[in-house]
């Protein structure tokens, strides 16, 4: 029975089953099912709070208690602590982007290790994100929000992770940077990253995504295709509250 | 040549035997910065590491006739290695818990600690001789100096430099700082956060054996000799601010001459003066000198 599972699964590179999780004694998560194929590019929408945060972090093993079952790259990791889930080949680019203050930006790029192959050298990180060139010895937090943006997503990268995960990539960013970060994404699409990605703008992920699901009181409410997404805008943006 | 009535000689004299003093303070403090930093506990132990420190120095020497200088590298890492096996079987049971629990816990450990030291060694203590290079006083001109408390100085100096250079400059220095910043993320991009924490305090509590080595040759080497120390160490990252490393190397050394300068102008007020400006920083500044107010 779990062996006909892991097979059904085998070719994702995400497949969540049941997945409960809580902060301390509060239960966040009542049983997620998640399945995201390789190449994919799947965000999660919803209204704030209702668990698409805490989706990624359970993900990454980064809530007190969790259950069910998380498969990444084919590997279960339920069980396993944060660090060694990243060194499956995944990597989690947070909401408030993460950058540390006490480190350089470069420092900061280089922070991950390396989880796997292919990951983009320093250089190919530049190309991507120009606007990094010449901020690398500037303390993390000195960068504007854009620039840490890119460094938050360029930080990834270089991992060499295959699955990654992005809190809001966009949140707070003047529409010229929505759009670096959105044609950004897009090129990692295109060169095969499968993607799962926590968006409020429900116009930028129409943009970008393949598929959504809807996450309600901790529940997936729905799933959707981009195209129905599209054709149903209206509606299902009501839906969301947003 | 007098100031302020007093002799310039006695004035200098007592701003290089305060130096002496703050080095050790600096050392001690930058280990309980580093362990507060990253493990995130007030490690009451620290002056149990100390003495720990300065007892192994006395035993291998007496036991296996290793001299000063490698029990100087050997002793410091006997003691990290308790550390880390420290950590590992008690420390890591109470992270996450209320701060109270690791004060309340690392005081156990000194009990234990200071009081095994006393039923198998006595409270006494035993002298540990000066290395012989490092015998003979040197004339500053000023005053005479034992060689060996220049030493001192440098010796700490080094280490703290050392320290600094690790956590400022290199790859695990960066991990270090991330995962005091933000221990969660940085364990969740890979980096292995709890052998982190081991490590560190393994190294936070090595620098105080390191200390205690430097002490033992100046010290009778008992098992007191740390809690007299740590309390005034304590007081010392206070006034530099939990969790800033150069702060408590600074304030250390600072902590320490103005201790001496204390004993010119008045002699009697010398025991207090550490505690006296620690209560002044909390008014003023209540994240200390050097530290980051909470936002």
């Amino acid at each position: 029975m779990a062996e006909a599972a892991q097979k059904l699964h085998s070719h994702s590179h995400l497949a969540i089953k049941g997945l409960e999780a809580w902060y301390g004694p509060s239960q966040a998560l009542y049983g997620i099912d998640i399945d995201v194929q390789p190449g994919e590019l799947v965000t999660l929408l919803g209204r704030n709070g209702a668990g698409k945060t805490t989706t990624l972090r359970s993900i990454m093993g980064m809530v007190s208690r969790r259950s069910g079952s998380i498969s990444v790259l084919g590997e279960e990791t339920i069980d396993l602590p944060s660090h060694r889930i990243a060194r499956k080949g995944i990597a989690f680019c947070p909401e408030d982007r993460g950058i540390y203050a006490t480190l350089s930006a470069e420092e900061n790029l280089l922070l991950p290790p390396v989880v796997g192959k292919n990951g983009l050298s320093v250089s190919q990180i530049l190309e991507l994100f120009p606007s990094l060139e010449g901020r690398l010895q500037s303390p993390g937090t000195k960068l504007s929000g854009g620039e840490q943006q890119m460094l938050a997503i360029g930080r990834i990268l270089r991992t060499g992770a295959k699955l990654l995960l992005l809190d809001e990539p966009t949140e707070g960013l003047a529409p010229v940077i929505v759009q670096q970060i959105g044609s950004a994404i897009a090129r990692l699409k295109d060169q095969g990253y499968t993607l799962l990605m926590v968006e409020q703008n429900v116009r930028f992920a129409s943009t970008v995504a393949d598929r959504h699901y809807i996450i309600d009181r901790g529940r997936v409410a729905d799933s959707v295709s981009n195209d129905m997404l599209v054709k149903d805008f209206d509606r299902i943006t009501r839906l969301l509250g947003v | 040549m007098d100031l302020f009535g007093i002799p310039i000689q006695a004035f200098l004299g007592q701003i290089m035997l305060g130096l002496v003093n703050g080095s050790f303070y600096a050392v001690l403090s930058l280990g309980l910065a580093i362990i507060f930093g990253i493990v995130k506990i007030v490690n009451f132990a620290h002056g149990a590491f100390f003495m720990t420190g300065a007892f192994v120095a006395f035993l291998i020497g007496r036991h296996f006739g290793i001299g000063y200088w490698p029990a100087l590298i050997v002793a410091p890492l006997i003691v990290a290695a308790i550390g880390v096996l420290v950590e590992r079987l008690l420390l890591r049971r109470i992270y996450g818990l209320d701060p109270i629990y690791g004060l309340l816990l690392t005081f156990g450990m000194v009990l234990v600690i200071e009081g095994g030291f006393r039923i198998a060694f006595g409270s006494s203590g035993y002298p540990y001789p000066v290395p012989d290079e490092l015998r003979g006083v040197t004339n500053l001109g000023f005053m005479f100096l034992p060689n060996y408390r220049i030493f001192v100085i440098v010796a700490a100096l080094v280490v703290c430099a050392a320290t600094w250079f690790v956590i400022e400059r290199t790859t695990i220095g960066a991990k270090l700082r991330a995962a005091t910043e933000k221990a969660e993320l940085t364990q969740a991009f890979g980096v292995n956060v709890p052998l982190l924490l081991t490590l560190t305090y393994g190294a936070g509590v090595g620098l105080a054996a390191f200390a205690g080595v430097l002490a033992a040759p100046i010290q009778h080497v008992n098992p007191s000799m740390g809690s007299e120390l740590v309390i005034i160490v304590f007081a010392i990252v206070v006034i530099g601010g939990l969790g800033s490393i150069s702060g408590a190397v600074f304030t250390g050394l600072m902590l320490g001459v103005i201790e001496g300068l204390t004993k010119v102008f008045y002699a009697e007020g010398s025991t207090v003066i550490v505690f006296v400006v620690m209560a002044l920083v909390l008014l003023l500044r209540p994240a200390g000198l050097f530290g980051r107010e909470e936002s």
